[in-house]
């Protein structure tokens, strides 16, 4: 969309709520190297959220909506869970359907923004919690990977379904106790990255929301890729501070604890020589127009 | 006025799509144009409908009985009428890739049938909900279990809650046009609701009948997604703060009101609807000799069984007045209670175990005793004519002479 059409009918102007006329004027839709670093200075794209304090759910939305490269024609589609108690709050188009379809409604999306916009940039995202991607989702998000669907499929890991108060999940780790999971749960962590990476995804990273110059670096790679190349995942860890026992302060020591060397969510990538080579070009375009300035 | 085109649609009527098709005004498709015969089965009854429907989208699964027509638009694609098509993995996956697609702007289709229709449940409720003007052709086959591949119409009974346009074809002319229809009707602002139409599986997919076609060079406008009364998800409007259905996540009055409301106006959708339908299919019933004291009351294929069992039994002089039912839902109450005033036994055949039919009939009019759900198959028992002669036979105390009857 142009971002002349999110414009106020300047007869109703002054009956507008603040919170609208801030984003028609101070959002960051259309800028250029737009990213984490406009929070703060400008209207970001999630307006509040109804999250627990201090959840890093809420502060991944917010790098994630910062760094989306073309917000303004980007559609997401959402899964039930946390996540959907935030999606009304947003101001992209976006889509809650069924648990677990969210890959199955992103693919049919995608399809019919590239029929009605041949050649135009539609970015679609999914985002969704464990239990959407891994267990009622899973065959929709292999599916639509096997099938090379162009979006970007992102997993807010918490470990469990927190949302309908903490029961076990496939991407709990084995040995955690947890509701429906009285002794513990049975068999190991899904690999869901390397899974991912098998199942024909061109990009993937595995790691927490602890620094948002990462998460914006990642997003950004991710949505391009997936324009141009292929599917791409990002499993982003997103602890559920209440389910852990944890305070509001907490949620970031236990994502910096968790990325530690050797720790489950060290930082992790798997990309396909394309998605190599494409993300080179763009650092030597980057990287050009200073050379040329200096020379 | 009713299925009305928006300004967009009209300003394209006349001109050529890519496939040097003509985008034509339906009202002269449907009632005007000039149209040939063709003996097909019904499964090249839908190709041949969906060459002419200008559908972006379609998602494909195989069941029987609709796998020879789901492949059949493949080829449509293959050759360029269909925009984008895909085989899902399983109809679960395809009728959320179907949403996905409607709630980004496509005319869409898909096929399905019993097990697959049951697999795929849960999006019925949604599409309507979402206001997503999907047109799903079920072919109706039975149900487990037992595994039956079977025509059955047991799975109509579980769409008739959903919400949904349901309407029921008995002949493959009638498929032929209400494909077409379907989306005209489906897609107007007013009503902008999913569609099942449903044919009998193998009865109507896989026999050969002569179908009279509307011309192949002229094609239905393409859907104008700024019709919706939701906003499309394209960001090519500004985003509001809300999702396609309300969000309802709070547990106080406020969010209880507006979800009952969102229902209560999809349901009204529905019964919007009629004054498009009416005149689009010629009336939501169609009567014959309802003066008589004896109808039978039926859609799909029991109707034409209920045709041949109406012709036996002029020759033994008895006078059997016929409604044909081609609307479910919405359900056509006034209709039916005006054609049934005078009857006083009014038969209901089936093609499956519930009698969900003459229950809706039941419920719609007054001295309801005077109906005979029946004669019911299931399982893919056909029901020879002789059966509901039979039905009418006995009910009225009549001499019966079967097989299995005591012998005079």
């Amino acid at each position: 969309m142009s971002k002349e059409k999110i414009q106020i009918c300047p007869e109703f102007y002054d009956i507008m709520p603040p919170e609208y006329r801030d984003l028609v004027e101070q959002a960051t839709y259309g800028k250029e190297g737009r990213g984490w670093k406009d929070i703060g200075q400008s209207k970001e794209l999630i307006e509040d959220h109804s999250l627990c304090a201090g959840c890093p759910e809420s502060m991944a939305f917010r790098y994630i909506l910062a760094s989306l490269p073309n917000p303004e024609d980007t559609v997401m589609v959402g899964s039930t869970g946390c996540t959907s108690l935030v999606f009304p709050h947003v101001a992209v188009h976006n889509i809650h359907s069924l648990f677990g379809n969210q890959n199955a409604i992103a693919s049919g999306l995608k399809r019919a923004l590239s029929v009605r916009f041949p050649g135009r940039i539609k970015d679609v995202v999914v985002l969704a919690g464990d239990g959407a991607t891994v267990d009622i989702g899973l065959d929709m998000t292999l599916q639509a990977w096997f099938r090379q669907e162009k979006f970007t499929t992102i997993c807010f890991d918490n470990e469990l379904y927190a949302n309908t108060g903490g029961q076990e999940s496939g991407l709990m780790r084995k040995g955690f106790v947890a509701k429906m999971a009285p002794m513990g749960k049975t068999f190991e962590k899904v690999k869901l990255p390397e899974i991912a990476r098998e199942s024909g995804c061109a990009y993937v990273v595995n790691c927490t929301v602890s620094k948002p110059s990462l998460v914006e670096k990642v997003i950004r790679n991710a949505v391009l890729i997936a324009r141009e190349i292929g599917p791409t995942y990002l499993q982003l860890y997103t602890p559920c501070i209440l389910e852990i026992g944890k305070n509001s302060m907490e949620g970031l020591q236990e994502m910096r604890d968790s990325e530690k060397p050797g720790e489950r969510f060290q930082y992790k990538e798997f990309m396909t020589d394309e998605a190599k080579k494409f993300l080179a070009d763009m650092e030597a375009q980057k990287k050009q127009p200073a050379a040329l300035a200096q020379a | 006025m009713a299925n009305e085109l928006s300004e967009v649609q009209r300003s394209l009527i006349g001109k050529q799509n890519k496939k040097g098709q003509t985008y034509t005004d339906p009202q002269h498709l449907f009632f005007e144009a000039p149209r040939t015969a063709a003996f097909f089965t019904g499964s090249e009854v839908i190709k041949e409908a969906i060459r002419r429907a200008s559908v972006d989208v379609m998602v494909a699964y195989p069941i029987t009985p609709q796998s020879e027509a789901a492949a059949l638009i493949g080829e449509l694609y293959a050759a360029g009428y269909v925009a984008d098509y895909m085989r899902g993995e399983s109809e679960f996956a395809v009728m959320g890739q179907c949403a996905g697609a409607a709630f980004g702007g496509a005319r869409v289709f898909t096929t399905t049938a019993g097990p697959g229709t049951m697999r795929a449940f849960e999006n019925f409720p949604m599409w309507v909900g979402s206001r997503l003007p999907i047109q799903v052709i079920v072919t109706c086959r039975g149900i487990n279990s037992p595994l039956s591949i079977q025509p059955d119409t047991l799975e109509m009974y579980f769409l008739l809650g959903t919400g949904m346009l349901v309407w029921h074809a008995e002949t493959a002319q009638d498929f032929y046009d209400w494909i077409l229809k379907a989306y005209i009707v489906a897609e107007q602002p007013d009503v902008h609701l999913p569609i099942a139409v449903c044919c009998d599986g193998f009865f109507v997919t896989h026999t050969k009948d002569t179908v009279m076609l509307t011309p192949p060079d002229m094609c239905l406008p393409p859907y104008d997604p700024y019709r919706s009364p939701v906003p499309c998800m394209d960001m090519e409007t500004p985003p509001v703060r809300m999702m396609r259905d309300p969000f309802i996540m709070k547990s106080n009055y406020i969010s209880y009101m507006t979800h009952a409301s969102w229902q209560e106006e999809t349901r009204g959708a529905c019964e919007r609807s009629r004054k498009h339908t009416i005149p689009m299919i010629g009336g939501l019933i169609e009567t014959e000799n309802v003066d008589a004291e004896i109808l039978i009351v039926a859609s799909g294929t029991a109707v034409s069984q209920g045709r041949e069992a109406i012709r036996l039994l002029e020759d033994e002089g008895m006078r059997v007045g016929l409604v044909k039912i081609k609307a479910l839902r919405p359900f056509p109450y006034e209709e039916i209670r005006e054609a049934t005033k005078n009857a006083k036994h009014i038969f209901v055949p089936e093609f499956n175990v519930i009698g969900w039919l003459a229950q809706e009939i039941k419920a719609a009019i007054p001295d309801n005793h005077r109906v005979i759900a029946g004669p019911h198959v299931a399982g893919g028992m056909t029901m020879p004519s002789e059966v509901i002669v039979e039905e009418i036979h006995k009910a009225l105390g009549q001499h019966v002479t079967t097989l299995a009857g005591r012998g005079s």
